[in-house]
């Protein structure tokens, strides 16, 4: 294992690493997304039924899943526009990037209830 | 000393620095011209700026974003029931008000060109082969525009009446 530097394995490249990840992620989705809603000019039928997916507890996961990623990558982008055009930028690149985390970890904890509600109460009844 | 002496002293001419008889004994390192400096000289790139417009547009999108689709998930995902309260006639009453369609082609636009972008330096960075980044990249340069010009229609045409 050669020796670390200052960016690889650290707090940057994670970063970096995970705002990739979830940007293809994102981009994917927007595709199947705006394929989905184009049913509306197709008829109201066709579009509720694959609305209806949308609405079953598993999908409800993955999106509870796609509201961590755009979380993600909306407030790490902010960071990424303080780093390039903040001059003090670069020097708190590391303190900004946890405060990304630490509000995402409380969006995350907000959008509990009203993204995964609907799916606990049909799983779990009442 | 003669300016002249220099060359014939077999240290030969300073490259760049053009007029030597800026050199004498009480200016002995006269300011000379940084080798990359781009003068009336240079040639003029033909690279453009696409790159550094790029950059520019991921960074004003992605804030106008970060408005767009978070108020987008707050409306369709959090408010009013989330994601229960969705069907044609929710987007029909939404899509009845110009504010929304703007909203929502905007969003559309700017969602797409910025995720195209992205992904293109995705491509650029892991696909090796020339081939085979232009094949990936006809592909994605394909579905982007077919995704804005079918989404664009859609909210233009959208017909609340349909059945």
């Amino acid at each position: 294992m050669p020796a670390g530097t200052l960016y690889r394995g650290r707090e940057g490249m994670w970063s970096w690493v995970a705002h990739r990840v979830t940007g293809v992620l994102i981009f994917f989705f927007l595709f199947v997304h705006v394929l989905d809603t184009a049913l509306v000019r197709v008829s109201p039928e066709q579009y509720d039924n694959v609305v209806a997916t949308y609405k079953s507890p598993i999908v409800a996961l993955l999106e509870y899943g796609l509201v961590a990623a755009i979380l993600f990558h909306a407030l790490n982008g902010l960071r990424v526009i303080a780093v390039d055009f903040w001059s003090k930028g670069p020097r708190y690149q590391k303190q900004m990037l946890w405060s990304v985390v630490g509000i995402w970890v409380v969006l995350m904890f907000g959008a509990l209830y009203p993204v995964l509600g609907h799916a606990f109460r049909e799983v779990f009844g009442s | 000393m003669s300016t002249t002496d220099t060359a014939a002293s077999g240290i030969g001419p300073v490259e760049g620095a053009g007029d030597f008889s800026a050199y004498s004994v009480d200016n002995p390192a006269p300011f000379i011209e940084a080798p990359r400096k781009r003068t009336k000289k240079t040639p003029k790139s033909t690279r453009g700026n696409f790159e550094m417009y790029g950059w520019l547009f991921m960074r004003l999108s992605g804030i106008v974003l970060v408005v767009l689709v978070l108020g987008h998930l707050l409306i369709q995902l959090v408010l009013d029931g989330g994601v229960s309260k969705i069907g044609f006639a929710f987007v029909a009453g939404r899509w009845a008000s110009p504010w929304w369609q703007a909203w929502d082609l905007a969003m559309l636009w700017l969602a797409m060109l910025h995720g195209s972008n992205g992904l293109r330096t995705v491509i650029n960075d892991y696909a090796e082969r020339a081939g085979t980044r232009l094949w990936l990249k006809g592909l994605l340069y394909t579905a982007t525009v077919f995704t804005i010009l079918l989404g664009t229609l859609v909210i233009f045409t959208f017909d609340p009446n349909i059945r």
